[in-house]
Parts: C-alpha cells; sequence; structure tokens
C-alpha cells in the first residue's frame, strides 16, 4: 500500500481512500457479515482498551483514586452530569446506554489516531447504525411514553395560527433528518481528517514540499486530536438533546 | 496482500485501491452493523454491570467520606471554640481573684496604717501637752519676773526722784498695768 502513495509513471498518485477499505483479517476471501475482519480487530482493542479503563483501572475501588481510575471517574462525572442536566433526573436510567455510545466513539476516534489503525467511526455504515437507533429508540421511547401526544412536539402552540401549520412541516422534517446528520456528522468529520492527512502524506512523497506536508500532516493531526474528542461529546450531546424531546415533548 | 480481492470485491481494483469511496461500498455494509452491534452490547454489559455501578459506588463511598471528615472538623472545631471558652473563663476568675487579694492586702494595709498613725497621733499629743505645760511654766516665770522688776524698777524710780510712795501703791499700779 505504501507503494500506492509515491510516485508512479512520473505523477503523484494519492490513494487517500485506501486506508478505509474493509479487509479480512484472515486469508482473502470474501468479506461476509461474520469475517472477522480489519474493523472486528479494531472495535475488538476498543472493547479492550474500554476494559482496561474502567474495568482495570478501578478494580482498586480507592477512595483516594490511581490516576487511571481518576480519568474512569472523570468521564462518568461528565456523561453523568450531560445526561442529568440535559434530560433532567428522568434521564439518568438511560445513562448506560449513552455512557456507552460516549465511550466507544470517544474510544473509537483516537484508536483512529493511531498511525495504520483503521478508524470504524469513519464509515457511515457505522454511525449509521448509531444514530438510526438513536433515532428508532428515542422515537419508540416518545411514543411509548407520552402516547399520541408526542405529535404535540411539531405543533408549536405559541406560534401564530397561520404559521403553525407550515412550522409543523419544517419541524417533521428536521426531526427525520436528525439521525442522517448525527451519523454523517460523525463520519464525515472523522473520514475527512484522515483522508487529508493521506493526502499530505502523498505530497510528502515530493523532497521539495516534503518539509512543508510533514508540517501539515502534524498540523492536521492536531486539529484531528480536538476532533475525535469533539465528535464523541457532540455526538453525546445530541443523543441527549433527543431523548429529552423524548421524555419531555412540550418545550 | 490486497492483489486478490478483486476477483471477488466490486469495491477494490486489481491494484487493490479503493474504487469510490470504501465508506458506500454495499458488500461490506454487513460485516460492519453485525462486528458494531457485538462490541456495543459488550461494552453495553462491560459498562452497566462492571464499570458503572462500580465507580458510582466508589464515587458514593467518596462523597460521605468527604461529609463525614467535614462533620468530624466541625465537632473539632467546636471543641476548639468551647476549650477557648473555657481559657477565657479560667482567665478572667483568676483575674477577680487576683484584684480580691489586691484589695485585701490594702485593706489590710490601711488598717495597720490607720493604727499606727492613731498612735503616733496619741505620742504627738502628750508630747504636745508636754510642752505646752513647759512653756506655760515658762511664761509665768517670766511674768512673775517681769512684775518683779517692775515693781523694784518703779520703787527705784520713785526713790530717785524724791517721791515717797508706799509698796503697796505702787504694786496695785504695776498689776492694773500688767493686765490691760
Amino acid at each position: 500500500m505504501a507503494a500506492d502513495a509515491t510516485t508512479q509513471e512520473g505523477g503523484l498518485v494519492f490513494h487517500p481512500l485506501d486506508q478505509f477499505i474493509v479487509k479480512p483479517m484472515f486469508g482473502d476471501g470474501p468479506i461476509m457479515w461474520y469475517t472477522p475482519t480489519n474493523v472486528t480487530l479494531w472495535m475488538g482493542i476498543a472493547i479492550l482498551a474500554i476494559i482496561g479503563l474502567f474495568v482495570l483501572s478501578t478494580r482498586g475501588r480507592a477512595t483516594i483514586p490511581t490516576r487511571m481510575q481518576s480519568i474512569a471517574e472523570l468521564m462518568y462525572g461528565f456523561i453523568y452530569k450531560m445526561v442529568e442536566d440535559v434530560t433532567g433526573k428522568d434521564g439518568v436510567k438511560y445513562f448506560p446506554y449513552i455512557m456507552t455510545l460516549f465511550i466507544f466513539i470517544l474510544v473509537a476516534n483516537y484508536l483512529a489516531l493511531i498511525p495504520t489503525s483503521y478508524s470504524p467511526t469513519s464509515m457511515i455504515a457505522v454511525t449509521a447504525v448509531l444514530g438510526f437507533g438513536v433515532f428508532i429508540v428515542v422515537t419508540i421511547l416518545g411514543f411509548v411514553l407520552n402516547g399520541a401526544s408526542f405529535l404535540g412536539m411539531f405543533w408549536m402552540k405559541d406560534a401564530p395560527a397561520i404559521l403553525r401549520p407550515i412550522i409543523a412541516v419544517i419541524e417533521v422534517i428536521s426531526y427525520f433528518v436528525r439521525p442522517v446528520s448525527h451519523s454523517i456528522r460523525l463520519a464525515g468529520n472523522i473520514m475527512a481528517g484522515h483522508a487529508v492527512i493521506k493526502v499530505f502524506a502523498g505530497f510528502a512523497a515530493l523532497t521539495l514540499v516534503s518539509p512543508v506536508a510533514i508540517l501539515g500532516i502534524t498540523a492536521i493531526y492536531g486539529l484531528e486530536v480536538l476532533v475525535a474528542g469533539i465528535q464523541a461529546y457532540v455526538f453525546t450531546i445530541l443523543t441527549c438533546v433527543y431523548l429529552k424531546d423524548a421524555l419531555h415533548p412540550h418545550h | 496482500m490486497a492483489t486478490q480481492t478483486h476477483d471477488i470485491s466490486t469495491c477494490v481494483d486489481a491494484g487493490g485501491s479503493a474504487i469510490g469511496m470504501p465508506q458506500l461500498c454495499a458488500d461490506w455494509i454487513p460485516n460492519q452493523v453485525f462486528w458494531l452491534i457485538i462490541t456495543l452490547i459488550v461494552i453495553y454489559f462491560v459498562m452497566s454491570r462492571i464499570a458503572i455501578p462500580r465507580i458510582g459506588a466508589v464515587l458514593a463511598e467518596r462523597s460521605s467520606t468527604i461529609t463525614n471528615d467535614i462533620a468530624a472538623a466541625e465537632e473539632l472545631k467546636e471543641k476548639a471554640v468551647a476549650a477557648e471558652a473555657a481559657y477565657q473563663k479560667a482567665l478572667a476568675d483568676a483575674r477577680t481573684q487576683a484584684n480580691e487579694i489586691i484589695a485585701a492586702a490594702k485593706a489590710e494595709i490601711q488598717t495597720e496604717l490607720d493604727a499606727e498613725l492613731a498612735k503616733a497621733d496619741a505620742k504627738i499629743s502628750v508630747k504636745a501637752a508636754e510642752s505646752e505645760a513647759a512653756i506655760a511654766e515658762i511664761r509665768a516665770g517670766a511674768v512673775k519676773s517681769v512684775t518683779a522688776v517692775a515693781k523694784d524698777t518703779a520703787k527705784e524710780l520713785l526713790k530717785a526722784m524724791g517721791g515717797t510712795v508706799d509698796a503697796k501703791t505702787v504694786t496695785a499700779a504695776i498689776n492694773t498695768r500688767m493686765k490691760g
């Protein structure tokens, strides 16, 4: 693969998207739904990292925490407070689900920054499962908890009577666009960052511009470190906001 | 490594590079979805069964420890305040006691002083009486001498002037003069 990014036939050839190819871990067979692939590998590493951070580090149950335990506690407190602040006290019972989403996206995003690693959260299939999963669960929850009055969310009672149907149409459209934007935002950010790094890496093959290219990689990498955290945060807080709509549809 | 995949995948070309976006390759989607769901289930169980209860317990324990420590500190502070009050009270008591002792000593000294003064006064008055008696005696003696000298002088003067006067008249005259 390294040869692909270097000059061929006298010109620069970029394959910035090759890093997202799904490959079987063992052999070269077709990729069935159960085949262990590089996606599987890096999701497995994410699971191991999460177990290391949240289970092994808290094994001591220390009142005065170790560094790792302190990180786990800070993340717990951060998401717990977010859920409590955004959705209110009755949203706290959904905290484990939101924590699962946050920690998976965060760890996957950061693991993807390791060179030669694979980034599951850059795949639209992955983020669409997350985004539509949140959308479906929140919609079902909204109808189960509030019945038909959940639809009142789309009917603005404080708007002028003439505008209400128009606003309702806009609200319904925006409601159904939510899972799309929710999932594409995450996948797009991660994919774009990684592709840009790869493009800069392609330029590094030219002696003349290689210092600039390497500086560019460094800068984009720094930006990606921010993006990895921010996107996990954004995904989680939007999940909380959608959940709040399901729990309290009457703003 | 990916050279053979072009036979079995529509998303990778003969050179092992992606055709279009790998994100949109339909062949790979079921695989990712399957493994993602497995991963999420595993993470959910790890978090909800082990990590979250454990961290929640640790945090609760810590906050109760902190509350207890603060309560203990408050108690100690109250004790310190009580000790300070006791100290102040002891100090005030000691001060009043000292004042009492000083007053008693002063009173004692005063009575002693009064007694001594009375004694001294008595002595002084005795001496003064004695002195007065002595002065009175001296004064009486002096008057008598003056009278005698005056009579003698008057008699001698009369004799020298040639007059004759009996002694009784002269004495009476001098006595009236002396009284005046």
